[in-house]
């Protein structure tokens, strides 16, 4: 299916956000997440569905004022 | 001469951003010798292949210090609330710099949704320090909202001005005397920051005139210098403005006075 990652469009056949996040190559890293505008908690990643043209976000500590 | 946010105590009255530093190493020196108990994050897009935010994660942690997230680049409520959320997990703390701008020139904060996000964070746990503007009925209707701590511009972000409303400044001050108050944005030299301090304020915040002056690990060093003066200052009762002079070396047995 077609989704939008950060920005950016991708197809994945993945269909959990985990399992997502796993095919992307974020694995032990500090990141929260958001579909859909939404946050979405580390632990209702697994059980978070992936849906066609879906739009999750990746995000990670950065410097800021 | 500690003061209390949010029930944590922290020394230093001086809470400093993390952007625009030429370093890692400066950034971190900086820090150190600004004596911040408090510094400010963000979050942004990560990329699994460079992991940016990784290598910064771990300079933060290495710093010993409270971190205070932003919502910064937020429009609406709606976005500075996810945003304040996946904060919360990033940095395991409820504490939230809530910023909702409502203009691409100034930065001026939608004091509108900045409201309506305050509220609906605080009810989620949050504890929010509010990026506002220095209208009094904003601030009440902060306080409303459930803020603890109120943060009015001194002027927009980034300028470096100064306190542009001295006199709005010192309304607020005298409208909540048991609030903490802290300028937020603006300040551009450490005299800027004494002066807020001078007025009562409890701390100021303060990112661009240290990370993009010429020696920023000097400049924090002043800063800090500064807002203790102004701290030390407010408590020392200062005196009224005159407008006539008046001689400071006692009158009575000055030589040659003709009488």
């Amino acid at each position: 299916m077609q989704i939008t990652l950060n920005g950016q469009t991708i197809e994945t056949q993945q269909t959990s956000l985990d399992g997502l996040l796993t095919e992307q190559g974020y694995t032990d890293m500090n990141i929260a997440t958001a579909m859909n505008d939404n946050f979405i908690p580390q632990t209702e990643r697994a059980e978070t569905v992936l849906q066609e043209y879906c739009v999750v976000e990746v995000v990670a500590p950065m410097q800021g004022g | 001469m500690s003061l209390s946010l949010y029930q944590t105590q922290v020394n230093s009255r001086l809470l400093l951003g993390t952007a625009q530093y030429p370093s890692p190493k400066v950034l971190q020196d900086a820090i150190s010798k600004s004596g911040t108990d408090i510094i400010t994050v963000s979050v942004r897009r990560e990329s699994s292949s460079d992991q940016a935010g990784q290598h910064f994660w771990s300079l933060l942690k290495d710093t010993n210090t409270h971190i205070l997230p932003n919502t910064a680049g937020c429009r609406s409520a709606k976005e500075a609330i996810t945003t304040a959320q996946m904060t919360r997990e990033l940095f395991a703390t409820p504490w939230i710099k809530l910023e909702v701008i409502g203009n691409d020139d100034n930065l001026q904060p939608n004091v509108f949704e900045l409201v309506d996000a305050a509220r609906e964070l605080s009810r989620q746990g949050f504890q929010v320090f509010p990026y506002t503007t220095d209208d009094i009925i904003v601030a009440e209707q902060l306080l409303n909202a459930g803020c603890e701590v109120l943060m009015p511009w001194g002027s927009p972000i980034g300028s470096g001005r100064g306190l542009q409303n001295p006199f709005a400044l010192e309304t607020m001050r005298a409208y909540f005397p048991d609030t903490p108050l802290i300028i937020d944005a603006g300040l551009g030299l450490p005299s800027h920051a004494a002066q807020a301090m001078e007025l009562g304020y409890d701390a100021v915040l303060l990112n661009t005139a240290v990370a993009k002056s010429g020696k920023p690990i000097e400049m924090a060093t002043a800063f800090s210098q500064a807002v203790q003066a102004g701290r030390i200052a407010y408590q020392s009762n200062p005196i009224e403005a005159r407008d006539m002079a008046k001689p400071s070396t006692p009158v009575a047995g000055t030589p040659f006075w003709l009488d």
